[in-house]
Formats: C-alpha cells, structure tokens, sequence
C-alpha cells in the first residue's frame, strides 16, 4: 500500500513538472522582422527537401541539394536582397519542416508543400510557385488503375508523415490501409519492397520517381489540386509580400519559365506548355 | 498537453498497445533465443561456441535502426514481404537477444563450476545438468539485469516508428504533424512511456536491493 | 546483382558513406567527452547524497533514463528553440546524446561506486583521510576499475545510437546510405551490407579496445 501510494505521489509530481514545463514551452513566435534580418544578413535561410528527384535532391558528388525549388529559392533571394543576396538551404522533411519555421531555424519553407486552409491556421503561404495534384505511383502491370481501385480492403498506400497527401487519400480511399514513412526516400524503398500497393502524393514528385525507375509508372491523373506555396511565420507580411513581388517578375522575365523547363521538359507526361507561366 | 490526451487519446492508446504487445513478444523471444546462444557459449563443443559468439559480437555491434531497416527493406526484397511491426518486433528481438546471451552467459558463469563438475560426476549429461542445476541458479542472478533490458525493449520500440509500426513513437509523430502541437505531443508521448518503465525501474531497483 | 554491388561501390558513393561516417564519429566522439564528464558528476553526485540535491538530480536522471532516445532527440531538436537558442542537427544530436548518455552513466557510476567496499572508506577514514580525500584518492580509482566494461558498452551504444537522429536529417552514414539508395532503388541490399560493416567494425573495434584495458588493468 504504502508503495503505490509513493507511486502515485511520482506520477502526480511528475505531470506537475510536465505542465510546467509545456506551459513555459508555449512562448510566442518571434517578434522580429524577417526582412530586416535577412536584409542586414544579406541572407535567407530556406528549408528544402533533398529526398525529392526535380525539385530538392542531394547530389552525392558534391553535397549540395538540387532541384527545381532550390533554384527558384536563389532567384527569388536575388529579387529581394539584390544580385549579391546569399540563399542558404536546410534539409527539411515533411515532419520537421513546420516545427523548424516556428522556431526560427529557417526563414521560409519551399519544400513541395501544399497550401491549404488546415496549414494557413499556423503558417502563412505566398502566391502558389507550381500546381500539381495528387497521383499515385504503382508497379508497372499492377492492377490499380486510379484511386478508386485502392479504395478496397486488403489494399495498403504509401504515404509520408506531415503531407497533405496522407490527408486526402483518407477521404479518396477511406478503405484502403494507410502507411505514413518518415520521408520520400523511405516510402519509394518500402513500395519497391512490396510494403504497399501505391505510393500516393503529388505528381510533380511521382514523376521524378518514375523517371528514376522505370519499372514504376504513374498512374489514374490527378484527383486533387495541389498549389505549392512557400510557406512564412504568420506576421511575416513584409517578407511574404516581398516574397510575391519577387515570385511575380521571375514569372514576367521568363527566368520562372526557364527553370521550370530545365527541370521539367524532358519529363515524360509533364505537360510543360500546361505549365508555364 | 491535456487537449492532446483530450483530442487523440485512442490512437495514443493504441499506439502504447502496439508498444507494450511488440516489447512483450520481442522480450518472449529474446529470452528464448539469447539463453539458447548463451548455453551455446558454454558448451564444450567448440563450433557451437564460435556460433555464438559470432551472432553475439555482429548484433551488438550493428544498430537496431539498421538491423530494424534491413528486415523491413531487404527482406522483402529476397524472400517475402513482411510488414513494418512484424519487421520491427523480429529487429528487436534479435538486437535484444544478443544482449541477453551476453546477460545469461554471465549468469552461469557466475555458478559455481564445481556444480557443473559434481552434476557430471553424479552421471548427469551436460545438459541435463545445466537444465536442472545451472540455469535455475543463473536465473535469479540475472533477473534484475533481465528487468533492464526489458525496459531497454519499450525504450527501442520506438524504432518502429521508422517502419511505420503504429507503435507509441509513430502515433505521437502523427499526431505530432497533425495538431502541430509538437512539444505538447512528444510530451504526451513521453509521460505514456514512462507510465510503463518508471514503475518497472522502480521495481527492479528494489529487487536488485532484496537479491543483493 | 553481382553488377548492382559493383556500381554500388563506386568511389564515388564509398566517399559519400564515408562522410557520413565521419559526422557518426565526430558527434559520437563530442558526445562521449561531454557525457563521461557529466555523467561522473552526476553519478558521484547521487551517491554522496547532498540534501535535495541528489534527490532532485536522481529523480530527473529516472526520468532521462526511462525515456526513449528518439523522444529526447525530439524534445532538443524541437524544444531548445522556444527557449532562444537554434541548434544545427548535429548539435540537437549532439546535445541529446550527452543528455540521455550521461543519465545512463551516472546510474552506472552511482551503482560502480556502491559496489566497493565499505570497509576501505572506513579505513580511509580511520587512517585520518576526509571524507573527500577517500573518495577521491580510494574509492573512485578502484570503482572505476570495475566500471569500464559497462561505460564502454554504453559508449558502443551511443555511437549506434547516432543512427537514430536521421529522423532530424543529421547527415550520418545511416541517412547517407539512404540518400544513395534512395535514388538507385537497386543499390539497396550492397548499402545495407557497407552500413552494417562499417557500423560493426567502428563498434567491435572499440570493444576490443575495452577488453584489453580490462586485462591490462586486472
């Protein structure tokens, strides 16, 4: 007796201590001016993916991340901090991406994220930077077809912790069993292990993982529509605008255009005049 | 914190299921199969020795995370599919039993050899003495460092959140990018977590006391 | 697959592994300098039990102790932020790893300590040595002694341990492997097998270098 009570007395302690300690954890987000920091640092720290073949992959030869939003990211620091304005890229994740903004770690995320009402609660988006919509990636001769062939018993998707895409088959393909890994690498490999039936999330990523493995091909089109959007700690307003101003004259110049083709015009069933802006 | 337990309390619970049910299989077999290798280390046969202490040396040495990986990726891949808790439940028990034999092995070292000798003088064979006289001694000498490793178990359950397990680990990263309530969450994943091993350590600490 | 194994180890892709084996060691080595250091005063610290004191630092090592890693990784990584400071991922981990290792070796310390003889502090004492003085000069050498076994297999531990923080994209020889595969799905099985090799012999290598301290200090 006398030790569960002792027992008891821990646990109580210990929640105490917990609650404590969640309530100092809760400070608000900071109170500076991006901006003006990356300004007089003459530099802004972007948060990419490097799992992601087109749009942010490691390049092992050299170490440095790649792709069509890493390229972007430098055009758009160009804009804003003038020709001698420094990008610097952190590795993000799907999972990592939110908390790492929040805290400061990186000034904006570009990192194949999808603007949405559930994230404009705790983030604030520019202007979309590329459309694309949700598709499935599924072993060549499979019997999926489209998203409704998934919705069945017995059928298990693949998808990656924190994106948009894990949220949406839920409502496409309620039946189908639903498998989060941690990031795209990781999901690609457990497909090509036999770990699940499809791959889901937006096409612009399935393409590149196609064109990578050519037993795996693309299927069923869209069935959502997914603006990516770069992704700002609410009360940015000044950087987001200046991020849109930016977004707008590459788009006017045809700089937008130019790496969009050097990414995307030779992927097969990307339509690049679709695409362009 | 409390929203949380609030919002997403049954897939929290049903992830510490999934976390105590893979902890207790894992220890079931770690158990078995690490005394097996243990009595294989003390054995006079010799390759049996070698075996053993080949399987023990590569398994401690090489991460769960990696040998977690290999079942989940790998195998699949050369002999059949298995999924994400089956893959983390067989890397768990095969990390931990490399550790128990080492636990074990131990335990019988530490029983007198004179018992061995006389059990054999009394016509027993070596494995009718290390079935009846040996190991029931080397059990109690080892159960506390038994209660460790099996509170080392919850503890690496957690890597079942790599291979999408559904345990406690994966439930919190879930939940994690849902609410977007990171701290909170983890917090409340850490609080499930030590509702099972601090009581467990509390006890072994107390055991290890009485038995000493 | 004989083909997949000898594209796999291309120069290249070995150069990249072993980068990312360097990062596995740099931060195993920080972390095992700064949890040894702390890990020693916390455990001396528990064992002389000064008022409050110990007690505080005991029950928060329990807590440390008897929490996953991974969930400790996250907290740093995600937690040091609302308090001011913006740590890389191989400073999270790093920071990490000497939170939760130096838990492990207080407990290892505290329970080293005990186990010397009682005798020989009273007869330190009895031969005019303060209490300090014994502990210092008598007690800590021997337990030492006897703890090496269990503080090098925790250090083993820390360095697999490592491979945990690829969650918060620490560039370690773990999340390079992946990188490589990731993108050359058939490089699979030849990545598992160059992981494994370069963890074990990191790992076995240092335990043989425990064995021979315990023989040359027995």
């Amino acid at each position: 007796m006398k030790k569960i009570i002792r027992y008891i007395g821990v646990m109580a302690a210990l929640c105490a201590a917990l609650i404590v300690l969640t309530s100092c954890g809760a400070k608000p987000l900071s109170e500076q001016n991006v901006l003006t920091n990356s300004e007089k640092s003459n530099t802004i720290t972007w948060g990419v993916k490097a799992d992601t073949k087109l749009f942010g992959l490691m390049d092992i030869k050299d170490n440095r991340i790649k792709g069509f939003e890493v390229d972007i990211a430098k055009a758009l620091t160009k804009q804003v901090l003038g020709s001698k304005g420094q990008a610097k890229f952190v590795q993000v994740t799907s999972q990592t991406r939110i908390p790492l903004l929040a805290n400061g770690n990186i000034d904006g995320i570009i990192a194949t994220m999808t603007i949405t009402p559930e994230r404009e609660k705790q983030v604030d988006f520019t202007n979309s930077y590329f459309d694309a919509g949700q598709a499935l990636l599924v072993k060549k001769g499979s019997p999926i077809h489209n998203v409704k062939d998934l919705n069945q018993k017995g059928k298990t998707v693949l998808g990656v912790v924190g994106s948009n895409s894990v949220e949406n088959i839920g409502k496409y393909a309620p039946k189908a069993r639903l498998l989060q890994l941690s990031d795209y690498a990781q999901a690609l490999t457990a497909l090509k292990s036999g770990q699940g039936d499809a791959l889901t999330t937006d096409n612009g990523i399935l393409y590149g993982m196609a064109a990578e493995n050519p037993g795996y091909v693309v299927v069923g089109g869209t069935f959502t529509e997914e603006p990516y959007g770069i992704a700002v700690n609410q009360g940015q307003t000044e950087f987001r605008q200046s991020l849109n101003t930016a977004l707008a004259k590459i788009e006017k110049s045809g700089e937008y255009n130019r790496i969009l083709k050097k990414w995307f015009g030779n992927v097969p069933g990307f339509n690049y005049e679709e695409a362009k802006r | 914190m409390i929203n949380i337990f609030q919002n997403y309390g049954a897939d929290l619970l049903l992830g510490l299921g999934n976390t105590l049910l893979c902890s207790v299989i894992a220890l079931f077999f770690s158990l078995i199969i690490g005394s097996m290798f243990a009595i294989f280390e003390t054995t006079p046969i010799k390759a049996l020795r070698i075996i053993a202490r080949i399987y023990i040396e590569v398994f401690r040495n090489i991460p769960l995370l990696v040998i977690t990986m290999f079942f989940y990726v790998v195998i699949p891949l050369m002999v059949a599919k298995i999924d994400g808790f089956t893959a983390g439940t067989i890397g768990l028990t095969i990390y931990t039993s490399a550790f128990i034999a080492e636990t074990v092995r131990s335990g019988i070292n530490s029983v007198e050899s004179g018992q061995m000798e006389g059990a054999r003088a009394n016509g027993m064979t070596f494995w009718q003495a290390m079935r009846y006289i040996i190991l029931p001694q080397a059990f109690r000498y080892v159960i506390p460092p038994l209660g460790n490793q099996f509170i080392n178990l919850v503890k690496n359950s957690s890597v079942l959140a790599f291979v999408a397990g559904f345990d406690l680990m994966y439930q919190g990263n879930v939940i994690a990018s849902n609410s977007l309530q990171t701290i909170n969450t983890y917090m409340a994943v850490g609080v499930l977590y030590l509702v099972i091993t601090m009581p467990l350590s509390y006890y072994m600490r107390h055991l290890e006391k009485k038995l000493a | 697959m004989l083909n997949d194994f000898i594209n796999a180890y291309s120069l290249m892709n070995l150069r990249y592994l072993l980068a990312g084996l360097g990062i596995t060691i740099f931060v195993s080595i920080i972390s095992i300098i700064g949890s040894y250091i702390i890990g020693a005063i916390l455990g001396i610290i528990r064992y002389v039990k000064i008022k409050y004191l110990s007690a505080v630092v005991g029950f928060v090592i329990d807590l440390i102790r008897n929490l996953p890693l991974l969930l400790i990784i996250f907290f740093i990584y995600f937690g040091l932020p609302s308090i001011g400071l913006k740590p890389s991922s191989i400073w999270a981990t790093i920071i990490a790893m000497i939170v939760f290792e130096s838990a492990m070796l207080a407990e290892i310390v505290r329970s080293g300590i005990q186990a010397v003889d009682w005798g020989q502090m009273e007869g330190a004492r009895a031969n005019g040595l303060t209490y300090t003085q014994a502990l210092w000069h008598i007690i800590l050498p021997q337990a030492m002694k006897k703890m090496i076994p269990a503080i090098v297999s925790q250090f083993i531990s820390l360095i697999k341990d490592t491979s945990l923080a690829t969650i918060i994209v620490l560039p370690d020889v773990m999340h390079n492997t992946q990188i490589v595969y990731g993108q050359n799905t058939n490089y699979i099985i030849p990545m598992f097998l160059m992981l494994a090799i370069m963890y074990f012999v990191v790992c076995y290598a240092l335990s043989l270098v425990s064995r021979y301290l315990e023989k040359r200090m027995a």
